[in-house]
């Protein structure tokens, strides 16, 4: 593990049984995440893009464990671990953490959730909700508790007044500020941003994406920023890694992977961003049928059914995820003899 | 012109937090018919807590000379075939009812949340062990289970005369010092509490599927805080409403088992056993039946009418 990785995912599995009948026998699995590796930089900001249903969520709260991984490694640096930190250590296995070790880490590692509305408790006050994490972790009482309470609610670009108001009360992106004010209250090292703006009207957007920006230098944060909106990604994310069907296609820096897409997914993702030009005409790919079953998922390569440049290989082995060079991971057979197009750009 | 009155410049509104419980209110007394069944039901309230006081008569004592006697000055709603002054018997019969439908509220409320709550938050085994028992006990038909109780409680426990000993003694002599109310408790409470444990369950488990509980545990809050903090409040208010939904029920049930002879002991009085005692000389004094059976009608309106109220207060989003 590199010196200055926070958290560093290997071979993460999660998959949810179906029960049916009777006696409640698990006979096959929603395969959600299958197998996916990945690290994040201390201060960096990694995308997690892919369609609905891909297991980006899941693979999101898996790492907080508010899912049971299945399978894998999370390993991370968390400042308050003291083995963790000890020279050469890798850092905690996250997946391993007794409960009394998880709820010491879950003061480093928040989350931001989609919905502002079903995130916030209706029956507590904002200054209840911000101020709970400092009660369960015993960190600051009675004023000094307020105090702080406070400090994060400005930081987010909220008032005192608004401590004593329930939910209710406010508009999304208050709300959405509400949310992240919480999961900043602990002052954690990652912050697992769950499509905090996919709910948003686009003009508030912007707004909170700037907000998440200005916290992250002023806090040192490092995101794990979920998202299906590839415009969002792009402009936040340092790095960006693309989901298909629980498993990474590829991995890169978010200028590589827009400028020099190697994988038949991306290149078709990308091609979707819409550019506010009306003299390019880039060809735009449009995948055939939908996302196969988690259930059962395909065999060899999971894309290969919707790929226009699928080969006999690509329907019996599944493809290796390997570096090409550069941090630049892809999975795919035929990476390095195509040509794919990159995004278009202004 | 006249009927353009000068508008009051606004005040500016005050930024005051407003709970979720406190917009309720608002909204409730905003509800005409709410507001009505609640002064009718306080009036109720009022009369049954202060009967001694606002009765003119004793309930058990009448004149011989008096029976069946219509209404007229000195017994504005006459008298019943011993003699006693009708008004007074209302107002202590009130008491009865009052009781039965808040007790049998509050005892299947504190049953039903209670196992309702542990069903849906442990999930799993114990979830579908409780809500089998549930299922089970769904399907005695209700009222033929509290009449078998009711009879079962009567014969075998309160042995007239005879002071009974032990455990039995014990619950009978209660209940005779309660004039027979403490078994109609017990019969509704027993029976009442399976549809709130089902609601209370439903709720805590779409509770405890939301974000903000899945926050709580992000935190790191401890499972009994959750369970106390994040999932009762929120599904409480939806449990109320339910029970207040289900007073009337109660009522009907006490007056019903009085009816039929299951109720109170003689000479307490209840509007289901002043019914029964009235039905007989229902014919040529048709003012026996008329008054009780107006007050269980008018006390169940009011019930009905509030508990809607609370229930559109609770939920302005939800129309009839």
């Amino acid at each position: 593990m590199e010196k200055n990785v926070l958290l560093q995912v290997e071979g993460l599995v999660k998959h949810f049984p179906l029960r049916k009948g009777t006696f409640r026998r698990s006979k096959a699995a929603v395969r959600a995440v299958d197998g996916i590796d990945l690290f994040i930089r201390e201060g960096e900001t990694l995308g997690l893009v892919g369609e609905s249903g891909c297991g980006k969520t899941t693979a999101g709260r898996s790492i907080l464990r508010l899912l049971e991984p299945t399978a894998g490694r999370i390993l991370f640096r968390s400042r308050r671990m003291a083995e963790a930190m000890s020279a050469g250590a890798e850092g905690v296995d996250v997946a391993k953490a007794t409960p009394r070790q998880m709820h010491a880490l879950r003061r480093d590692m928040q989350i931001i959730f989609q919905d502002p509305y079903s995130s916030l408790n209706p029956r507590m006050t904002v200054g209840a909700i911000v101020g709970e994490p400092l009660l369960v972790h015993n960190l600051a009482r009675g004023s000094a508790r307020e105090d702080r309470v406070l400090e994060v609610l400005t930081a987010v670009g909220l008032k005192a007044e608004h401590m004593k108001r329930y939910p209710h009360e406010f508009s999304g992106g208050q709300r959405q500020r509400i949310g992240i004010a919480r999961a900043l209250v602990l002052e954690p090292q990652l912050v697992v941003c769950d499509e905090p703006v996919s709910a948003l009207d686009v003009s508030i957007q912007a707004q909170v994406l700037n907000l998440l920006e200005d916290l992250q230098r002023e806090f040192g944060l490092t995101y794990l920023f979920v998202a299906h909106n590839l415009s969002v990604v792009k402009h936040i994310s340092g790095r960006v890694a693309v989901m298909y069907l629980g498993r990474i296609v590829e991995l890169a820096s978010t200028e590589r992977l827009f400028a020099d897409p190697r994988h038949p997914y991306t290149e078709a993702l990308v091609s979707a961003v819409p550019v506010p030009e009306p003299d390019i005409t880039v060809e735009r790919i449009i995948l055939e049928g939908d996302v196969p079953s988690p259930v059962n998922p395909p065999p060899g390569c999971h894309f290969h059914p919707r790929c226009r440049y699928a080969i006999e290989t690509c329907r019996t082995q599944a493809p290796t995820y390997r570096d090409l060079g550069e941090e630049h991971f892809v999975a795919c057979h035929r990476s390095e003899e195509l040509r794919l197009q990159p995004a278009r750009s202004k | 012109m006249p009927f353009l009155r000068k508008r009051e410049p606004r005040e500016p509104k005050k930024a005051k937090p407003r709970s979720l419980g406190r917009d309720a209110m608002r909204r409730l007394m905003k509800n005409r018919a709410a507001v009505a069944g609640g002064v009718i039901l306080l009036v109720l309230f009022f009369a049954a807590i202060f009967a001694d006081f606002v009765a003119p008569y004793s309930y058990t004592e009448g004149s011989v000379l008096d029976n069946y006697a219509g209404p007229s000055a000195a017994h504005p709603l006459g008298c019943d075939f011993m003699g006693r002054d009708m008004l007074s018997r209302l107002i202590y019969g009130a008491r009865i009812s009052l009781a039965a439908g808040l007790v049998g509220a509050f005892t299947a409320f504190i049953i039903g949340v209670t196992f309702g709550l542990i069903s849906g938050f442990f999930g799993g085994k114990t979830d579908n062990i409780m809500m089998r028992f549930v299922d089970i006990m769904y399907a005695f038909p209700t009222l033929l289970l509290i009449i078998l109780l009711m009879v079962f409680f009567k014969s075998s426990l309160s042995v007239s005369g005879v002071a009974a000993e032990g455990f039995r003694g014990t619950l009978s002599n209660i209940d005779r010092a309660m004039g027979g109310m403490f078994f109609i408790f017990l019969g509704i409470g027993i029976t009442s509490w399976l549809g709130e444990a089902r609601l209370v369950r439903g709720m805590t488990l779409s509770v405890r599927n939301t974000e903000y509980i899945e926050a709580a545990r992000a935190i790191g809050v401890p499972r009994r805080r959750i369970l106390f903090r994040h999932v009762l409040p929120n599904v409480l208010g939806p449990a109320i409403v339910a029970q207040a939904l289900q007073i009337p029920g109660f009522i009907l049930y006490e007056a019903f088992l009085s009816f039929i002879g299951l109720g109170v002991n003689p000479p307490t009085p209840s509007w289901g056993m002043m019914l029964s005692d009235g039905y007989i000389a229902m014919r040529s004094h048709f003012h026996l039946v008329l008054w009780p059976a107006l007050a269980i009608s008018i006390t169940l309106f009011a019930f009905n009418f509030l508990g809607d109220g609370i229930r559109d207060a609770f939920d302005p989003r939800q129309t009839r």
